[in-house]
């Protein structure tokens, strides 16, 4: 039982991750219909964007709420302008193009980041500095849960339900329900689209970079191509959940990572190695899609002729 | 007499072969011969011929949104490596008296054979669900059985587990090319066919298709478990040429790497699938041979940013010319029967 906790926290901790990564790949899949390959490595850019200004502005010395809160909003800020400069370079001149077309570009965005890191920080994993002191408290029976991942999540819910603000309660995220159910209806409404396609990069991609921040604060190994697999994943969360639905691509992630830390943890007894771990991710996502093919809470959209 | 211009153009084609073979090894073809780095280019060029036209069946010709065609390759590698390691000598010793090069020959049929109709069975496994899905579903979820297939025989101890897997190395440029010009052939014929017709129908739109009495779902399945099988082909060659085998040959981004290939060609061309794998082989190659610039006391090596340029070169690429170097056109009269006149439109939006 207490092993049983123990995984679920360690599994919530990694899904709010990658609830906060699909967020961003929701939002854009909702209204560009564009797979965005590249929204995996924004979230490694924040994490590197974090790293630079820990270290140059001294917070990895002397930890404090200070330092961890300019860190992390520095590089959701950073993050946030790298991906409308790519929104803006690459794919809006390719937007009404093909669905091939748009998805190459993508690819090729994702590539252009992690070799381009590759090349200025080099292939060799940093280390994140711990930016607030980690202590483990421990809950009934044996199970542990350290600041970093009370961080992790309470920072991601706080985000999340910022976000549920800002597309509820605001006149841009009218604008963004609006883009993303006709873009050209509401273009003739008098939205400018263009600006509200850039503004839901820019909050895709500081959500990711939020992402990569706190989840150096749990595992502060960072590398280039640390965005390949999670952000993989998070995608998959986001479809699993239902592709363009912001509660589904919370819940797809909170899934996934709460599946992941299961088959590590009790895969054994079922037969499922814990080498299979990033196989499960998939897995579930091949079996819900064949039941609801339009994703756990996406509505199908039926076909006109 | 068809028949016997098809032989004429057989028989030129594998003399062409066979002297690039030659011009492969390390005597050369009469002292002309090229080195090992660059012989290695062509074998890559040809198998990746063969993946990217097999994928422009699904891709470009059926309209289907695979982009999982790593797996298909891994499939046929990993099928066919475990036969010819577990039995390939025995076979090749009871086949002696043909002599080695036969014996050989027979061993690399025997296994492309069996790593075809894996991945064919595979293709069939993953498609019949799969292909119920359409557009960008369809995709993640090709993606994700691909990953998978990847990760199981990651886990596999039989065949190397993580630490890779030794494979004898029976295939040889004329093999490798011989079957990428079976498989391009294979596949110009299947488009110009009825079947083709069908499959092209079902790009253009399928709904219409069905109205027509195209029965929509046993042709995607068909044209997904024939590229299916020609990736494993691939794999199979790319098993026995490189004479290791590692999953990581097979990540998703080699499954990205030949959709590239196609997109930069022209969907649903097949000389644009040909030139895409010509370029996507060769232009991270020539990259690499770039100069470094000194600016003030800093040196870029250029090189170094060679996949970084490769990069741009894409995203320039879909920005300049989105429809590929060909689009749906083709190179030369060879093809000119099946040329279109335009780009096809989609219906009422």
């Amino acid at each position: 039982m207490d092993t049983f906790v123990q995984q679920l926290i360690n599994g919530l901790t990694i899904g709010s991750i990658y609830a906060l990564i699909a967020l961003g790949y929701t939002m854009v899949y909702g209204i560009l219909r564009l797979i965005n390959f590249a929204h995996g490595d924004i979230y490694m850019v924040g994490a590197y964007a974090g790293f630079i200004l820990a270290t140059s502005l001294g917070f990895a010395e002397n930890p404090s709420i200070f330092g961890f809160g300019v860190t992390l909003a520095g590089a959701m800020i950073i993050a946030a302008a790298i991906g409308m400069a790519i929104e803006r370079f690459a794919y809006r001149p390719v937007r009404k193009f093909s669905k091939m077309t748009t998805l190459i570009t993508a690819i090729g965005m994702s590539l252009l980041i992690e070799y381009l890191f590759v090349f200025i920080f080099s292939g060799t994993p940093k280390s994140f500095p711990q930016l607030l002191t980690n202590t483990n408290i421990t809950l009934f029976g044996n199970a542990t849960i350290s600041t970093s991942q009370i961080l992790i999540f309470v920072v991601s819910m706080l985000l999340m339900v910022f976000l549920q603000w800002i597309i509820y309660k605001t006149k841009i995220g009218k604008a963004m329900r609006a883009v993303s159910f006709n873009i050209n209806s509401a273009k003739l409404m008098g939205i400018n689209t263009d600006f509200v396609i850039s503004f839901t990069f820019a909050l895709g991609s500081a959500l990711a970079a939020a992402g990569g921040v706190l989840t150096a604060q749990y595992n502060p190994k960072i590398d280039p191509l640390m965005g390949i697999m999670t952000g993989l994943k998070a995608f998959v969360a986001a479809v699993l959940g239902g592709i363009g639905n912001i509660p589904g691509a919370v819940l797809g992630g909170l899934l996934i990572g709460a599946a992941e830390t299961l088959v590590v943890g009790y895969g054994d007894y079922v037969g499922i190695p814990s080498t299979y771990r990033d196989a499960v991710a998939f897995a579930i996502l091949i079996l819900v899609l064949l039941i609801r093919p339009a994703g756990l809470l996406g509505s199908n959209v039926q076909e006109k002729v | 007499m068809t028949w016997i211009k098809s032989i004429i153009v057989g028989v030129v084609i594998i003399a062409i072969l066979w002297v690039m073979n030659a011009a492969m090894s390390s005597a050369g073809f009469f002292g002309i011969g090229i080195d090992d780095y660059q012989s290695r280019l062509v074998v890559f060029i040809a198998i990746n011929i063969i993946l990217a036209t097999s994928l422009n069946l699904i891709n470009g010709f059926t309209g289907q949104f695979s982009i999982g065609h790593a797996g298909f390759m891994a499939v046929g590698a990993y099928s066919s490596a475990y036969f010819t390691v577990t039995y390939g000598k025995a076979i090749e010793a009871s086949l002696g008296a043909l002599g080695e090069t036969v014996a050989s020959s027979i061993v690399l049929l025997i296994a492309i054979l069996i790593g075809a109709v894996v991945a064919a069975i595979m293709g069939l496994i993953v498609g019949i669900p799969s292909l119920r899905l359409k557009g960008d579903y369809l995709a993640i979820v090709t993606l994700g059985f691909a990953e998978i297939i990847r990760i199981v025989i990651l886990n596999i101890d039989a065949v190397g587990g993580a630490t890779g897997y030794q494979v004898p190395g029976y295939a040889n440029f004329l093999w490798i090319g011989i079957f990428a010009v079976i498989t391009v052939v294979v596949i110009h014929n299947i488009v110009k066919s009825d079947t083709g017709r069908a499959l092209i129908s079902i790009r253009e739109d399928e709904l219409a298709a069905e109205a027509m009495g195209v029965n929509t779902t046993r042709f995607k399945v068909t044209s997904f478990v024939i590229g299916s099988a020609f990736a494993g082909v691939s794999g199979v060659l790319f098993a026995h040429y490189n004479k290791f085998l590692s999953t990581n040959d097979f990540q998703f981004i080699k499954s990205f790497e030949i959709i590239i290939m196609i997109v930069i060609g022209g969907m649903g061309s097949m000389t644009g699938a040909i030139l895409g794998a010509i370029i996507v082989t060769i232009l991270p190659e020539v990259l690499r041979q770039l100069p470094d610039v000194q600016l003030g006391s800093t040196i870029i090596r250029f090189a170094d940013l060679r996949l970084v340029i490769f990069a741009l070169i894409l995203i320039l690429t879909m920005i300049l010319r989105p429809q590929g170097i060909l689009g749906t056109a083709e190179i030369g009269g060879f093809f000119k029967r099946f040329r279109r006149a335009d780009k096809p439109t989609g219906g009422l939006k």
